[in-house]
């Protein structure tokens, strides 16, 4: 499978957790390729990593604003900490499910896990350059990493 | 893992008894608040399948809710073990794992339906009226 489907799923699946979920469209941005190799994370981080015939991680990077809003969407009213980190993993979770649906078993996916704060580093595999696809719903601006090598 | 009941307005008893099985918070409070439409009595949650066999055993649900990919024990084995004891029970996979093959895993185990996250509360909707239904 090509980098460019394999970019199509994961862009897929968060536009249509947006679809589902929070009942409105968000759009894909332009993509680019990260110019130093560790893009910005934003305040929740939820991600996956990929093993087996590629290897890599996937995340969905949002800023607590965005998350919030899309809870208040879902009727929900707690915002709390666990709750944002809930929502990311979910959105990592739907990933990782839409991965297995459309790679097969030749990828090894890994539980969704979450990291919060800016200043949290991510592992990227060696010699790779991040592509970074920006999420825009409403206002926010959210951003899906693809890193495969 | 938490215990609650819900009851109607007119104390009338539910004819149907939800356990929600999900480590999400978010995911069994979306779930929670879709079942009042539905006429179905809320009797617990649990995190994962460890809880959710311990809370079977004190609430007795008729229909149960289940996430597959949960820490401590799986969702496919719980659903196994519920089954086990109560071949009557009514069990609706809810899960992200999006591949046919799971589906009929979980199928196979024992679960009655499957719903794919995300899903909208319409869908879940559907879903849990089928499962009521049948």
């Amino acid at each position: 499978m090509k980098t460019e489907a394999e970019v199509t799923t994961f862009v897929d699946g968060v536009l249509h957790y947006f679809t589902t979920t929070v009942q409105q469209v968000a759009e894909c941005g332009t993509p680019y390729l990260a110019l130093n190799r560790s893009p910005e994370v934003s305040d929740y981080t939820g991600m996956i990593r990929i093993s087996g015939k590629r290897e890599g991680v996937v995340l969905f990077t949002a800023p607590k604003s965005m998350l919030c809003v899309m809870l208040m969407r879902m009727q929900e009213t707690d915002m709390s900490h666990d709750n944002l980190c809930d929502l990311v993993g979910e959105i990592a979770n739907t990933l990782s499910g839409n991965a297995r649906r459309d790679f097969g078993h030749q990828f090894k996916i890994s539980v969704p896990s979450v990291v919060h704060g800016r200043e949290a580093t991510v592992e990227y595999p060696a010699n790779t350059r991040p592509i970074v696809i920006p999420i825009e719903w409403r206002t926010y601006r959210a951003r899906l990493v693809v890193c495969l090598n | 893992m938490a215990v609650t009941s819900r009851k109607n307005p007119q104390h009338e008893p539910y004819p149907h008894r939800l356990m929600i099985v999900d480590d999400s918070n978010v995911i069994r409070r979306r779930i929670e608040r879709v079942h009042d439409l539905l006429g179905i009595e809320f009797v617990g949650a649990a995190r994962n399948g460890r809880e959710a066999l311990e809370l079977h055993a004190k609430v007795q649900p008729t229909i149960v809710t289940m996430d597959l990919t949960m820490p401590e024990m799986d969702g496919t084995e719980c659903v196994a073990r519920l089954v086990e004891r109560d071949p009557n029970i009514r069990i609706l996979v809810i899960s992200a794992l999006a591949d046919k093959l799971t589906a009929i895993d979980a199928i196979e185990k024992g679960a009655s339906g499957f719903l794919c996250k995300p899903f909208t509360d319409r869908q879940l909707n559907e879903a849990l009226r089928k499962l009521i239904e049948q």
